[in-house]
């Protein structure tokens, strides 16, 4: 039976690579937070070995991937190798951007729960968040 | 000339009396910046014969830089353009002036924008993305092969590694035989709206102000008929700021950029001609026409009285103008036309110098060539069908416009007393204000979207489902290692020993208070990649992290 546990979600939202547009990420960091969770945004400008040791270190149970850059399909397949390398198979990796739709079924197939592309809801992204990291929570329990 | 009281009573009247008889649809009757607007305006608004609306072509050049405006000579025509490597990025530039652009415009890679090098370790997967990858002097070359740059003018976006890519644009003249002096275009150059809004930095903002400086001076005595910065409102408007925030911040940076000139022991009016501006043109478009009016009406007035300025020129705002990238959709992408139209008219009737349009396909990718062939013949069907270059400032005297206008005037200056307060900008940004301001309105407008007090045609109503995806432009994983291998050829090539001499050069000077451009452009000539001369001053300024607020 799940413990009625006090700790909030724990939601890093990172930038990978060298993009510089921030515009989105610190909006969803920022209705994340508005909703109750425990926001780490890392900045911009992170390897994604940075982004890995980040998630592994704040113990995070999900990330957001922004970026618009067109540089997804080498950084994100990179963050998602990192973490399984040191074990991390439960953190929701969702990512949100200038994401072409005949990139997303590949990374859905490397484990990336959903994309989010330009249009998409904050409540949608919230949502989506809060249930899928509720959904590792119970099942670590 | 008072307002008649007549005038005042009729409007008063025919508020209370006729409009309040109909009721009013449930909507936001403000701009997209929040910016409340009455149901009428009238004379009681503003006086049309105000000498602060004056004429076009004199201070203070509310309705325009020059007298002519449109009927002496267009906007330039300049597509910003740039993917994959520098043979992809010179056919694109030829296709475009093929089909009548009248300016070139280039947009460099992530990579080179951020001062690596194509074979760095953090290049990897970005090279060629969002930009054309230039590593040296050899890629400058080709990049505009077959391109007589006496007799084209060419807009570089790049900041922190500007004077770089400067050296490189002027000796690929050289070496077509084409003098310095003789080189028209801009550099973009500006630095604070970076540490503001595009984040692309290399330094610390101290040297960073120090090497922009550097090019104003240089470049007032070197290249006359060249713009040396470009400050920018597009990106501070992309990251999320009001029209307000964006008309403020942009004229505060500029107002800095002279300010560290003047101390440097320039004249005001040697290098402040050639000071140009670079504005967002967005969806709302009384908003926008009013911004560039009140732009330049401010920057006439603060050049003249704060600054000192004698000639005309120093005084006389004229400015490049993009359609909204962050105002496309992915959905419905043929829609994009038209929001691009409507942008691309605002720009036009406020005046712009230069512009571009974006094309349909440019929320998710860079643009195809029908996409980009349709947003430049939208320039020249508003350029030759649509009659608005007749008459200089054809919004003039509207009582709508002037009232915005001052209104927008208002905002700003109450925008620079606050960063006066702090300071000054540089210790504003150091303290994250402008940074601040940017992140609430941009939160505050995500919110009206998604409480839907604010609609985006195909995003938030009238949507389409089952739509099919829009063919974009992919670019190829493989330009990637030809940028490499391009690398590695001018390594190979240049002589080591003299590129090693000119970099220990530019590190020497980087340590004084010499102008950079000369050392520089030396270590240009000599094969320095941008990257190899960027890590040097690295050593001597050091880098950059910012502290982000959201």
């Amino acid at each position: 039976m799940a413990t009625a546990t006090a700790r909030k979600i724990r939601v890093v939202v990172a930038k990978p690579g060298l993009d510089g547009h921030d515009r989105g990420a610190k909006i969803i960091a920022r209705a994340l937070r508005d909703a109750g969770m425990e926001v780490i945004y890392t900045g911009l400008h992170q390897t994604p070995e940075q982004i890995a040791e980040t998630v592994i270190q704040e113990d995070a149970d999900a990330v957001g991937l922004s970026i618009l850059s067109g540089a997804h399909m080498t950084l994100v397949p990179r963050v998602v190798a990192l973490l399984a390398e040191q074990g991390v198979d439960d953190v929701l990796v969702t990512v949100g951007g200038t994401i072409p739709a005949d990139d997303i079924p590949e990374l859905k197939k490397l484990g990336v729960a959903e994309v989010f592309t330009p249009g998409a809801g904050t409540d949608d992204i919230v949502d989506f968040i809060r249930a899928g990291a509720a959904e590792r929570h119970q099942n670590t329990d | 000339m008072a307002v008649e009281p007549g005038a005042k009573r009729r409007a008063h009247q025919w508020r209370e009396e006729v409009y309040s008889q109909q009721g009013e649809r449930d909507a936001e009757f403000s701009t997209m910046s929040g910016h409340p607007i009455e149901p009428l305006y009238t004379a009681e608004d503003t006086a049309a014969d105000d000498e602060r609306i004056g004429y076009p072509g004199e201070y203070p050049f509310t309705r325009g830089p020059y007298p002519s405006m449109y009927r002496g000579r267009l906007w330039t025509m300049r597509q910003f353009a740039g993917f994959g490597t520098v043979e992809e990025t010179n056919e694109r530039f030829h296709y475009l002036l093929d089909h009548g652009q009248t300016g070139l415009s280039t947009a460099f890679d992530m990579p080179t924008l951020m001062g690596y090098d194509s074979d760095h370790h953090r290049s990897l997967g970005e090279v060629g993305r969002e930009g054309v990858a230039v590593d040296s002097l050899d890629d400058m070359e080709q990049l505009f092969a077959g391109i007589p740059l006496g007799g084209v003018t060419t807009s570089m976006t790049i900041n922190a590694p500007a004077a770089i890519l400067l050296a490189f644009y002027v000796l690929v003249a050289e070496e077509q035989g084409i003098p310095a002096e003789k080189l028209g275009g801009t550099i973009q150059t500006d630095i604070l709206k970076e540490y503001i809004a595009q984040k692309e930095w290399c330094f610390p903002i101290e040297p960073a102000m120090r090497l922009v400086t550097d090019m104003i001076e240089w470049c007032s005595q070197k290249m006359p008929r060249w713009h040396p910065v470009s400050i920018s409102g597009y990106h501070i408007r992309e990251a999320g700021s009001t029209a307000q925030q964006e008309l403020a911040f942009t004229l505060k940076d500029g107002f800095t950029y002279v300010e560290r000139a003047i101390e440097r022991g320039l004249d005001v009016d040697d290098f402040a001609p050639r000071l140009s501006f670079f504005f967002n043109a967005h969806i709302d478009f009384f908003e926008e026409i009013a911004k560039y009016r009140a732009a330049r009406r401010i920057w006439a007035r603060e050049m003249r009285d704060t600054y000192g300025a004698k000639r005309e020129e120093s005084m006389r705002l004229r400015f490049h103008a993009q359609t909204a990238g962050v105002s496309l959709t992915a959905q419905q992408p043929l829609n994009n036309v038209v929001r691009t139209s409507l942008e691309a008219l605002a720009a036009v009737l406020g005046g712009t110098q230069s512009l571009h349009t974006n094309s349909f396909d440019e929320a998710l990718a860079l643009p195809t060539e029908e996409a980009v062939r349709v947003a430049l013949r939208t320039q020249q069907i508003i350029a030759t069908e649509s009659g608005v270059t007749n008459t200089a400032d054809p919004l003039g005297g509207s009582y709508f416009v002037e009232k915005l206008t001052d209104e927008m005037e208002q905002a700003a200056y109450g925008y620079f007393a606050r960063i006066d307060e702090l300071g000054g900008m540089v210790e504003a940004i150091r303290r994250n204000f402008p940074q601040r301001e940017i992140a609430d309105s941009a939160f505050t407008y995500q919110r009206e979207l998604d409480e839907r007090k604010r609609i985006v045609v195909g995003v938030n109503d009238f949507i389409q489902d089952g739509e099919e995806p829009t063919p974009i432009l992919k670019i190829d994983a493989a330009l990637e290692q030809k940028q490499v291998d391009r690398l590695q050829a001018t390594k190979a090539r240049r002589d080591g020993a003299a590129v090693e001499r000119a970099l220990a050069e530019l590190k020497r000077a980087a340590a004084t208070e010499e102008n950079l451009m000369p050392s520089i452009i030396e270590a240009a000539r000599a094969r320095a990649t941008e990257g190899e001369m960027i890590v040097a001053m690295q050593e001597v300024f050091g880098t950059y992290t910012e502290s982000p607020v959201f």
